[in-house]
């Protein structure tokens, strides 16, 4: 049994918080904090070794709700951040929350060298395909066609597939879910948690808001009923055709490879300097 | 166990840098290769590894100011350095440095400029950047070093001011101090004055991290100690939560400034050079204040009442120093390597006392002895009694 929505409330919200959040109703953004907060439970992590990292936006206020050791860094930064905390101190287990614009336009140098670095990180991307908190802008993962406030004619440019990123890139571990398959986002998450190396978790997220509305997707059940109808799983997604992948979301574990870990590495590196200067 | 001599080395300016950060104990470095910088970063690869720390390489400057305040946050003392162009890069992170008040050492060697410029000459022209790069208002600490001791004894000093007011500190070097190898005796390990930051030392559930208390400088819990707590670029509370409400709002930005002027003694550096008696002077930083000590020799063996200031901080801007001699002296010099950035700051606290003169070289070359020697009789001629 998964604990319930108020003995997380109640082990894991800061008392001393002035609520409400800053979420819209029915945002997927709860959706992966919970989503967060079971597989922290599951894995019996200590609140004190956990630091969550987020940058801006409205995934960026998640670490200010939850009582850890919480970092709100600028636009884009969430992972650079991550990474000195994480060689600071590398017994932290460190998660980045970013959203799409976030981690893939501001912030995508960053995220593509932090896979290759492979550093023990954890980065959840909640991928919405909007700037939601600055008013519906489009984003990298905008889809080709949509409308959004910046582009009201039409989005000329191409979506980035993040996870597909991610796995290019070298990460270590790399999966996908969406908010409707929030299990599976738990799953995920704590799979990613326990990965050594840099593991990226991509979750499809809906802003009815600034683009359900807009592209005429309709409110929030409304879009994670469109999510249910659009994920193929990583299995299934492997016995069909390109054409039929067309507007489909694969979910599930996109990589899971043991490559060496940097932050382990590290620890060589500082054996050999002893020994040199051991030496001269 | 051996025992600690003094020992002449020769070193250029850029390794008495790590020299002087590993004396403070520096124990993290993050940055992106940058003439004329990079031997700071290629010496710590070597050196911060053998002593438990931790180097690492970025993908751009932004990333390694980044990582820089991570591992700070951490409980680790850390630092980066660059030059001009990096410089710009981080001044989003300086400002969140700033606002969170995350304790952190940048050195930018500065270079010509604008935009790529001159990556082998020396320049001053990162004045004013160092003071307001970041957008909106700020206080912040800004040192300049002249010799190659001086980027030992100031990086050390860095260091432990950021400590203590939990500000970020930047160090002005210049292509010259970096790249000159001189002989220097460098302080001894137990000479060496290390400041750390102030510990929490009430309980977890006590500790609000951005209280006021009488230093203005709350006490800072490392991630991973039992204190948790927000960490934010937002403005905020003394919780640490963001805040709209005016009055918190004024509260955060009027602490973050009296931290610094509460300081002022501790943290405005100068030297002064037969100055007690002159009648003109010199106010002069970084490689120019060598010229410029030479030049006020020559002149006072020519019969001139010449003396000099050097700035080493040059913000918050030592004006309580100046003010005395801007009232004693009837012109004061101000040579420097750009189009005249610290004379602006002369000119703003002289309050038409003094006839202020710009001497400004902008050719990538730097400001020899001579030419301020030249100024001078020329400022004097006709006020010799």
């Amino acid at each position: 049994m998964p604990p319930s929505i108020q003995a997380l409330t109640h082990t894991y919200f800061r008392h001393n918080k002035r609520f409400p959040h800053v979420w819209c109703p029915g945002c997927g953004n709860g959706i992966v904090m919970g989503a967060l907060l079971r597989a922290i439970t599951r894995l019996e992590l200590e609140k004190d070794e956990i630091v969550l990292a987020s940058g801006i936006g409205c995934s960026g206020r998640m670490p200010t709700y939850l009582d850890f050791n919480t970092l709100h860094t600028t636009h884009g930064r969430a992972l650079t951040f991550a990474t000195g905390i994480k060689l600071a101190n590398p017994a932290l287990n460190v998660v980045a929350i970013m959203g799409d614009g976030d981690a893939t336009a501001i912030g995508g140098n960053h995220l593509i060298h932090a896979a290759r670095r492979n550093l023990n990180l954890t980065a959840i991307i909640i991928n919405n395909s909007i700037y939601g908190m600055t008013g519906g802008q489009y984003s990298p993962t905008t889809p080709f066609g949509s409308t959004t406030t910046t582009s009201v004619y039409g989005h000329i440019e191409h979506a980035f597939s993040i996870a597909e990123l991610a796995v290019t890139a070298g990460a270590s571990f790399v999966a996908r879910s969406t908010v409707y398959h929030a299990a599976l986002a738990d799953q995920l998450i704590e799979q990613a948690m326990m990965k050594p190396g840099f593991a990226v978790v991509e979750i499809i997220s809906n802003c009815h808001v600034q683009y359900g509305r807009r592209n005429k997707i309709g409110n929030a059940v409304e879009m994670l009923t469109a999510f249910k109808e659009q994920a193929v799983t990583v299995k299934k997604a492997a016995t069909m055709e390109q054409k039929e992948l067309q507007g489909k979301v694969t979910i599930g574990v996109l990589a899971d490879r043991d490559l060496p870990v940097s932050t382990d590495e590290y620890k060589k590196i500082r054996e050999r300097a002893r020994a040199a200067q051991e030496e001269s | 166990m051996s025992e600690e001599i003094h020992a002449r080395r020769l070193l250029q300016g850029n390794e008495a840098i790590v020299q002087g950060a590993l004396a403070a104990r520096c124990r993290f470095f993050a940055g992106y290769p940058i003439t004329p910088a990079s031997e700071i970063a290629e010496q710590l690869s070597v050196r911060l590894p053998a002593v438990n720390g931790t180097f690492i390489q970025m993908e751009d400057e932004i990333a390694s100011i980044g990582a820089v305040i991570g591992a700070s946050l951490a409980g680790g003392k850390a630092m980066t350095a660059t030059s001009g162009p990096g410089f710009s890069l981080m001044q989003e992170n300086l400002g969140f440095a700033c606002a969170a008040e995350v304790p952190c050492v940048i050195v930018n060697v500065m270079r010509g400029g604008p935009s790529t410029g001159l990556p082998t000459s020396p320049a001053q022209g990162d004045v004013q950047m160092a003071r307001w790069g970041t957008h909106g208002d700020h206080s912040i600490i800004v040192l300049a070093v002249s010799s190659v001791l001086d980027s030992f004894i100031m990086t050390v000093r860095a260091f432990n001011l950021a400590e203590k007011y939990r500000v970020p500190v930047i160090i002005l070097s210049d292509e010259v101090v970096a790249h000159t190898r001189e002989s220097v005796e460098l302080p001894l390990k137990s000479e060496v004055k290390v400041v750390d930051r102030i510990a929490p030392g009430m309980p977890p559930d006590w500790y609000k991290p951005y209280q006021e208390d009488a230093r203005g400088v709350p006490p800072m819990a490392a991630f991973g100690d039992g204190y948790r707590h927000h960490v934010t670029g937002l403005v905020h509370d003394q919780d640490g939560f963001p805040t709209q409400n005016p009055q918190e709002v004024e509260k955060f930005h009027q602490r973050l400034s009296m931290k610094i002027t509460k300081g002022l003694p501790d943290i405005q550096l100068t030297r002064k050079f037969h100055m007690d008696d002159a009648e003109l002077f010199v106010v002069a930083y970084g490689s120019v204040a060598r010229s410029a000590m030479r030049a006020v020799e020559e002149a006072r063996m020519a019969g001139i009442r010449a003396g000099l200031v050097q700035l080493i901080t040059l913000f918050p801007f030592p004006r309580r120093t100046l003010t005395p001699y801007l009232q004693q002296c009837h012109s004061v010099l101000v040579p420097e390597l750009n189009l005249g950035q610290i004379s602006r700051e002369v000119q703003r606290v002289n309050q038409g006392q003094c006839t202020v003169v710009k001497q400004n070289r902008v050719d990538g070359r730097l400001i020899t002895p001579q030419e301020i020697y030249n100024r001078l009789v020329k400022l004097s001629s006709g006020r010799l009694s």
